[in-house]
């Protein structure tokens, strides 16, 4: 009976624990063992200070995927993000992707502005509109040294 | 003058000697994880004994730790406007930090200062020469199951810790001060990545690690301690040591871990 009792109160720890870790993992982590449905699309941007790779990227405020990867070209010196887009969202061929801030000092985020062409992007494909992030330093100097 | 010269090198020779043996101590019983037999029962036994029956002071610990952090990032955040970054401190500070440290103090002073004084007074009863004397290797029949339990407890017992400190911030968050339910948690969903967790695991691990590897290692030296008392006195001695040596690594191996890991 004593036996009895220690695996079983063993076994209710070890079924807490691993439930706490999954909820951990699963929810807070973003690790689904089940893979989500997810595509990657590449743009280019001539500045993307402050973007980071995880960044969130959004269509009309909806979250619809993240930044996988950050890359530089090393012959334009442009930034490559690579997007890792949610496989339900389909996006038009002359979607604009801009690097947008939330809020006055929040997280860099992608913005998409949906374009109106009857082609899609697919797998591997590149968004050729970009916009790059607006630097608040460089906005506030311009501001600054025009005045005079 | 040469007394005092002579004393601080002994002093030198006798740390640096301890050190070794708490190293091959480790990795002796490290290794002896993978020779048979195999025994399953003295692990689970161990695991109750590490984990299970720290549930309660976990979930104690953790409730409040994340009601405080709730309460404190509140009146922080609330000056300036941000409370919506709230759930994601309480998260973040949680899963890296104080779920880790705080669970792996807890159990040092619950489990940890017990394996000591229970090793130390085998030692001084003679218990392990005895153990020899039949064949049995000590390392096998005790250090394997409580290393074991030890690096399998800690990550669950920080798990657990985390859940309920999330918890306990809602409570305090949302519950007392109403803080907005869907800012709390969806701030805690967008800021924690995969990395935050897995740092936290990791930490765990070493954790249950060290506490297992310093108080068995300081019962099983008892008797190579020069301070000479080799029973009762000598058994409190040693486990104060290990408390205080164990918390003391815990902490500056946390700053180690999180500076490699970062």
């Amino acid at each position: 009976m004593k036996r009895l009792n220690v695996e079983l109160v063993v076994g209710l720890f070890l079924i807490a624990g691993i439930l706490s870790f999954v909820w951990i993992s699963v929810k807070l982590g973003d690790m689904s063992f089940l893979d989500k449905d997810t595509y990657d699309v590449t743009a280019r941007f001539t500045s993307i200070s402050g973007l980071k790779e995880g960044a969130v990227i959004e269509v009309a405020g909806v979250r619809i995927g993240k930044v996988s990867k950050i890359d530089l070209d090393r012959e334009d010196y442009e930034a490559v993000v690579h997007l890792k887009i949610n496989g339900d969202v389909q996006l038009q061929e002359d979607s604009i992707a801009s690097v947008r801030t939330s809020g006055v000092i929040g997280d860099k985020f992608v913005n998409i502005t949906p374009g109106g062409s009857d082609e899609l992007i697919s797998e591997g494909g590149e968004i050729e509109e970009t916009e790059s992030s607006i630097s608040l330093e460089e906005l506030v100097s311009k501001y600054i040294f025009e005045q005079e | 003058m040469r007394k005092s010269i002579e004393k601080l090198g002994d002093n030198a020779l006798y740390y640096v000697e301890h050190a070794g043996l708490m190293g091959i101590f480790l990795f002796s019983c490290l290794g002896k994880m993978f020779t048979p037999p195999y025994r399953l029962y003295p692990v689970v036994k161990q695991i109750h004994f590490i984990g299970a029956r720290s549930i309660f002071i976990i979930v104690v610990a953790g409730g409040f730790t994340g009601m405080v952090l709730g309460l404190q990032g509140y009146y922080t955040l609330q000056r300036f406007g941000s409370l919506d970054l709230l759930g994601s401190a309480v998260a973040l500070s949680l899963l890296r930090e104080l779920g880790p440290v705080l669970t792996a103090l807890m159990v040092i002073g619950r489990a940890g200062s017990a394996i000591c004084a229970e090793i130390g007074i085998m030692r001084s009863s003679e218990q392990i020469d005895a153990l020899e004397c039949m064949a049995i290797h000590p390392y096998k029949y005790l250090m394997v199951p409580k290393f074991i339990a030890g690096i399998i407890s800690l990550p669950l017992l920080t798990s657990i810790f985390n859940v309920v400190g999330i918890l306990g911030g809602y409570l305090a968050a949302v519950v007392l001060f109403g803080v907005n339910e869907g800012t709390y948690f969806q701030g805690m969903y967008e800021s924690v990545v995969w990395d935050d967790v897995e740092m936290g695991i990791i930490k765990s691990f070493v954790f249950g690690l060290i506490i297992v590897w310093i108080s068995a290692a300081k019962g099983y030296f008892l008797h190579l301690d020069r301070s000479g008392a080799y029973g009762a006195e000598g058994v409190s001695r040693i486990t104060t040591n290990a408390v205080v040596l164990s918390s003391v690594a815990i902490l500056g191996g946390d700053y180690l871990i999180s500076a490699i890991l970062l």
